[in-house]
C-alpha cells in the first residue's frame, strides 16, 4: 500500500521536484509512472524508499507514516521496499551471490536461509549459474536481473524500479516486464517509473503520469469515471 | 482510509545465536580487510607500535633506575661523628643503646685507633700524620639502617634523631645524590606521562583518520547497504572492529619494540653491574602494566573508529 496525501517536494535552488501530489496504490497492484524527463518521477519513487523527504504532506508506505518515521526506522522501512534502478547500484567487489544476499545479511537471517533464499531468487531471475561471477563480467541485462534479484530476495511487499529497462533492447525489456508480472502475481505491490510509452502500453495496467511535478492523469480514476 | 491510522511496528528482533555469530563473522572479516593492503596496514601499525612503545620504554627505564637506586640504598650506611674526647665506655653504652632500636640493621664502630690505621694505609700523608702527638680522629660509627629505601623526609628525621644524642657531634648521610637522583627519575616519570598522553593522542588521530580514509574508499558500499536496510549499527560494525585490530595489533608491536631494545641493552647493563659488584638485572614490564597498555589502545583504537564513523556517517545517504 501506497499513499500520498497532497505530497509536496522541493529541491534547494531548484524548481523541480513534486507538487500537491495524492495517489493511493493497493496492496498487489502494480502501477506504471510516466512523464516526461524532469516530471518528477525519480523524486515519487525516492519519496517511497525514503531516499528523500517530503517538503509538505504525508506518505503512507505499508501502513507506516514516513513522514513521522524515526531515523532509526528508516532502514526497516527500507527493509519493506524493494528498489530496483537503472544503473543497477551493485558491489563491484562482490560475486553477484554476495550482492543479492546483502538485504538479508543486513536483516540478520541464519546461513541456510539465506542461501536457500538466494538461490530461488537467482534462480527466479535465471542466473543461478552465475552466483559465484563478479557483476562486472556480466551483460546490462543480466545485471539487471540482479539487482531485481536483490530487490525481490527479502520478499518485500512493495517494489520500486525507476527506468528498470532503461539500457534494454525490446526483447530484454519484455523479459523483464514478465519477471515484474509474475511477482505481481504472488502479491508484490509494483512501482514502475519509465518513459517507454509502447512498453507501458503493451502492459495494459495502471498509469499514473507526472508533468512538472504535479500529477496529471491517472489512468484508473479516468476510467472510472 | 483514514491518515489517522495507527502506524504498525516493525520487526528488529534478532536470535541471540545470529547475533554472535554475526559479531564473530565481522570481527574476523574486518582482520581481512587489514591483511587485503598488508604493506600499508603493516606501516600504520609499525607507527602506532612505535608510538605506543616511546613513553613504555621511558617508563620501564624509569623503574630500572628506581630499582637500581634501591638497590645502593641498601648498601648505604650513615656515618656518626662522636664529639671529641668520648671515652669507650660512653661509646660501647651508645652502640647498645642504639642496637635496641628498630630501625637500625646493624652497628660497625671505628675507634681512632682503627681510623688512623685506615688512613695510613690509604693515604699518601702518613708520614705526616707521624708527626702528630695526639690521635685527632674522632669514633665513627657506621649504621646501616634496616630498610632498604628510605624516602628523603624520613631520612632527615633519622639523622636528626641520631644527632639529639649528646655524645653526637654529628651525623651524615649521602643525602644529596640520592635527592637528585630521585628528581631526575621524577622528571622522567612526568616526562613519560606527558609523553604518553600526547602519543595516545597520537594514536587516536592516526587509527581515526585511517579509519576515515577506509570509509570514504567503501563510501559506494555503504550507501548501496542503506539502500537495502543496513542500520548504522550494522554500517559502523566492522570499522569498529577494524580499530580494535589497530589498538590490539600496535599494542603488540611496541611490546616486541620493548623486548628488542631491553634485549640490545641486556648485556652492556649487565657489564656496568659487574663493575660495580651488582647483579642489577634489567627487569621487563609487569604483566598488569602489559595488560594495561594492551587494553587502552584497544580502547583507543575502538574510540577513533567511532569518532571517525560518527562524522562520516550521517552524509553518506544514497540518492
Ligand atoms: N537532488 C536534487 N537537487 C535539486 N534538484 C533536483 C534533485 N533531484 C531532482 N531535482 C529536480 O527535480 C525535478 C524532477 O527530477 P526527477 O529526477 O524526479 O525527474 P524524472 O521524472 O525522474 O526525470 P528522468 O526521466 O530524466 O529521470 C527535475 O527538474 C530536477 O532538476
Ligand atoms: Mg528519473
Amino acid at each position: 500500500m501506497i499513499r500520498f496525501d497532497n505530497v509536496s517536494k522541493s529541491y534547494p535552488g531548484s524548481s523541480g521536484g513534486l507538487r500537491e501530489v495524492s495517489l493511493h496504490i493497493l496492496p498487489g497492484e502494480m502501477v506504471f509512472l510516466t512523464g516526461h524527463s524532469g516530471a518528477g518521477k525519480s523524486t515519487l519513487l525516492k519519496l517511497v524508499g525514503l531516499l528523500e523527504r517530503s517538503s509538505r504532506g504525508q506518505v503512507w508506505v505499508n501502513k507506516h507514516n514516513l513522514t513521522r518515521l524515526k531515523p532509526a526506522d528508516v532502514p526497516l522501512l527500507r527493509r519493506e521496499v524493494g528498489m530496483i534502478f537503472q544503473d543497477h547500484r551493485l558491489l563491484v567487489d562482490r560475486t553477484v551471490f554476495d550482492n543479492v544476499a546483502l538485504p538479508l545479511v543486513v536483516a540478520g537471517l541464519g546461513h541456510q536461509e539465506i542461501r536457500r533464499r538466494v538461490q530461488a531468487a537467482l534462480d527466479k531471475v535465471s542466473l543461478l549459474k552465475k552466483a559465484r561471477v563478479l557483476p562486472v563480467t556480466l551483460s546490462g541485462g543480466e545485471q539487471q536481473r540482479v539487482g531485481i534479484a536483490r530487490a525481490i530476495v527479502s520478499k518485500p511487499p512493495v517494489v520500486l524500479a525507476d527506468e528498470p529497462t532503461g539500457n534494454l533492447d525490446p526483447e530484454l525489456s519484455h523479459e523483464i516486464m514478465q519477471l515484474f508480472q509474475e511477482f505481481n502475481q504472488v502479491g508484490v505491490t509494483l512501482l514502475i517509473a519509465t518513459h517507454d510509452l509502447a512498453l507501458v502500453e503493451s502492459m495494459q495496467k495502471r498509469i499514473l503520469t507526472l508533468e512538472q511535478g504535479r500529477l496529471l492523469r491517472d489512468s484508473r480514476s479516468s476510467e472510472s469515471t | 482510509m483514514k491518515a489517522r491510522k495507527r502506524q504498525q511496528g516493525f520487526n528488529r528482533r534478532l536470535r541471540p545465536a545470529t547475533w554472535l555469530a554475526r559479531h564473530a563473522q565481522v570481527l574476523f572479516s574486518s582482520l581481512g580487510r587489514l591483511w587485503q593492503r598488508p604493506l600499508g596496514s603493516l606501516m600504520t601499525l609499525l607507527v602506532l607500535g612505535i608510538a605506543i612503545a616511546l613513553p613504555l620504554g621511558l617508563h620501564l627505564l624509569v623503574n630500572n633506575l628506581q630499582q637500581l637506586v634501591s638497590q645502593w640504598d641498601s648498601g648505604a650506611s650513615i656515618s656518626v661523628f662522636l664529639k671529641e674526647n668520648t671515652d669507650e665506655k660512653t661509646v660501647k653504652t651508645l652502640v647498645r643503646t642504639l642496637q635496641t632500636e628498630q630501625t637500625i640493621r646493624d652497628i660497625r664502630h671505628v675507634s681512632p685507633q682503627q681510623a688512623m690505621e685506615e688512613f695510613r694505609q690509604h693515604s699518601d700523608f702518613a708520614s705526616a700524620l707521624e708527626l702528630l702527638d695526639d690521635n685527632p680522629l674522632p669514633h665513627v660509627l657506621l649504621i646501616y639502617p634496616r630498610d632498604a629505601k628510605i624516602p628523603a623526609k624520613k631520612l632527615q628525621v633519622f639523622l636528626q634523631k641520631l644527632e639529639n644524642h649528646p655524645e653526637v657531634e654529628l651525623a651524615l648521610a649521602d643525602l644529596q645524590w640520592v635527592e637528585r637522583f630521585q628528581g631526575i627519575t621524577h622528571i622522567i616519570q612526568r616526562a613519560a606521562l606527558v609523553l604518553a598522553v600526547l602519543l595516545s593522542l597520537a594514536v587516536l588521530l592516526i587509527i581515526g583518520n585511517t579509519i576515515r580514509l577506509e570509509i570514504q574508499g567503501r563510501r559506494d558500499e555503504i550507501e548501496i547497504i542503506k539502500l537495502v536496510g543496513g542500520s548504522n549499527a550494522f554500517i559502523r560494525r566492522p570499522f569498529l572492529y577494524e580499530g580494535f585490530w589497530y589498538g590490539l595489533f600496535s599494542s603488540l608491536i611496541a611490546m616486541v619494540l620493548i623486548f628488542l631494545s631491553a634485549l640490545a641493552l641486556q648485556n652492556p647493563v649487565s657489564h656496568l653491574a659487574s663493575l660495580y659488584q651488582s647483579d642489577f638485572q634489567l627487569s621487563g614490564l609487569a604483566i598488569t602494566t602489559t595488560l594495561g597498555v594492551i587494553g587502552s589502545s584497544v580502547l583507543l583504537g575502538i574510540l577513533g573508529a567511532w569518532i571517525a564513523v560518527h562524522q562520516h556517517l550521517g552524509d553518506m545517504e544514497p540518492d
